[in-house]
């Protein structure tokens, strides 16, 4: 099934999107494809913020900006924003990728996962446990797959990529005798 | 949860459509709190003469009886005017803000003083947001400037009296969507220093808090940080004044607001569709306000606005 929806969306378009395409001529407010499971959300404007929370997977793209949020508690969601994303942005992700041409807000992947974070542009101070890995080819790999999904014209070498430094989300040897 | 729209007019050819463009806002931001409403406007420079002051009131007396009242008590200003418009009694004379303000007090002792200045007019009320935007004639209205709000209450009872915008300095305004959690320690502090309050809300504590410190001097930009340091809680605010209009969230900015700059207006919303009407929107530089961040926009004043100022120190003096 495909939707198409010319001009602007409120809160929550496409929330739990299962398969379907949904292409949206215009801006998304806030909680755009939250819960996706499947398919392809398509914005050609701006979101606001939380798009793609929780979403455990399927396409998200937005050309423009995405707010604050984007990606918070994202669960395997691949979500590819053109331009910035706002601050705490795939905070405590935990799967999939967030593809990020412009810049980056504060908070970026505070308390995240394992999910993957890539940045072309400048980011904010980073959130508690995420840091800058290395770019593998296999990330190259997989940052060709979504840019090309995503139809953008970016090169995947122009990006950095961040993720867990995993120093957060496991007991702390010192701590074992407090229990 | 409420409903923030403001509109700061930069292209002169756009203030007689002021009320027009912020009606439009308004009745999208009904969805978001539509037990009552308030809007602030800003008259278009010259539009009102430099003498003149303009004082709004909660008070249902009709206006002629309220024009022989006010005349009849105290020091009596020159060519004295008063208009009802639904909850609300406007009141202009040439005379000073604070002495006008005076004089309807003790004609109308029951009234709640709802904005006092030159440029400023504030009208408020229960109800429907749209039902008051034809009370309030909101769209054959012009002005350089306006913020509405529409609320659904949390803090503080549903009247008049507890609707935004608060003004409690000379042509300042204060709009809020969120709530403080430390208002009432701050609330206490403020007493202590010889302030009173006309309610039991929230926001009027910030605007209580924002006109004190301008009073002592205070630039806009410096009372906002202030107000950061001070109020814990949630807040998305656009707080303006006879030459400012400015926007500030807090850390966590989970209420929301989206801005709209073009080469003829800013415009503030809580959300796009309240945007999506204006003119020039979809060139327009849109985003969302960063957490913590202090937007402000603001204009030289015009003589007339001088004068005025000088007179509004004067009389605080």
């Amino acid at each position: 099934m495909t939707v198409r929806i010319d001009g602007p969306v409120g809160y929550y378009a496409a929330g739990m999107n299962q398969a379907a395409v949904v292409e949206i001529t215009g801006h998304a407010g806030v909680g755009l494809a939250e819960n996706m499971m499947s398919g392809l959300v398509h914005v050609t404007g701006s979101a606001s913020q939380s798009a793609g929370a929780t979403a455990h997977g399927g396409l998200l793209v937005i050309d423009g900006d995405a707010a604050a949020r984007c990606g918070i508690s994202m669960k395997g969601v691949s979500i590819v924003v053109g331009g910035n994303v706002g601050h705490m942005s795939a905070f405590m992700a935990q799967a999939g990728c967030l593809v990020i041409c412009g810049d980056a807000g504060d908070g970026l992947g505070d308390s995240i996962y394992e999910a993957h974070i890539y940045v072309k542009g400048r980011t904010g101070q980073l959130g508690a446990d995420c840091v800058e890995k290395p770019l593998r080819p296999e990330h190259i790999s997989q940052l060709t797959e979504l840019l090309t999904a995503a139809g953008r014209p970016e090169h995947p070498e122009e990006f950095r990529r961040y993720g867990s430094a995993r120093q957060l989300y496991n007991f702390h040897v010192d701590h074992a005798f407090s229990y | 949860m409420c409903g923030i729209a403001g509109l700061h007019l930069l292209n002169p050819k756009l203030y007689p459509h002021l009320g027009e463009l912020l009606g439009g806002m308004l009745h999208q931001a009904a969805g978001r709190g539509n037990d009552s409403a308030g809007v602030g406007l800003y008259a278009a420079p010259g539009a009102i003469p430099a003498s003149q002051s303009t004082v709004c009131a909660l008070d249902q007396t009709p206006a002629d009886q309220a024009v022989k009242l006010i005349s009849a008590a105290g020091p009596k200003p020159g060519d004295l005017t008063a208009a009802n418009f639904g909850q609300t009694l406007v009141v202009t004379a040439s005379s000073t803000a604070k002495d006008l303000a005076d004089a309807v007090l003790a004609a109308l002792p029951k009234a709640a003083i709802i904005s006092r200045g030159h440029d400023l007019t504030v009208l408020k009320g229960t109800g429907q947001p749209s039902q008051l935007a034809q009370d309030w004639h909101l769209a054959e209205r012009g002005g350089w400037q306006g913020v509405a709000h529409t609320r659904m209450a949390t803090e503080s009872a549903v009247t008049p009296g507890g609707s935004h915008p608060f003004s409690v300095g000379f042509d300042e305004c204060l709009i809020h969507n969120g709530s403080f959690s430390n208002h009432e320690s701050i609330r206490k502090r403020l007493s202590r220093a010889g302030l009173s309050f006309d309610s039991l809300n929230d926001t009027e504590v910030a605007a209580r808090f924002v006109a004190h410190q301008l009073e002592n001097g205070a630039t806009s930009r410096q009372a906002l940080t202030e107000l950061i340091k001070t109020f814990d809680g949630f807040y998305t605010l656009l707080v303006s004044s006879a030459r400012s209009f400015a926007v500030v969230r807090d850390a966590i900015a989970c209420k929301p607001a989206i801005i709209a700059e073009t080469p003829d207006l800013v415009a503030v919303a809580s959300e796009y569709r309240y945007l999506a009407g204006l003119p020039g929107i979809a060139s327009a530089r849109i985003f969302e306000p960063d957490p913590e961040v202090i937007y402000l926009w603001e204009r030289p004043l015009s003589p007339a606005q001088s004068a005025t100022t000088s007179q509004l120190a004067l009389s605080q003096n």
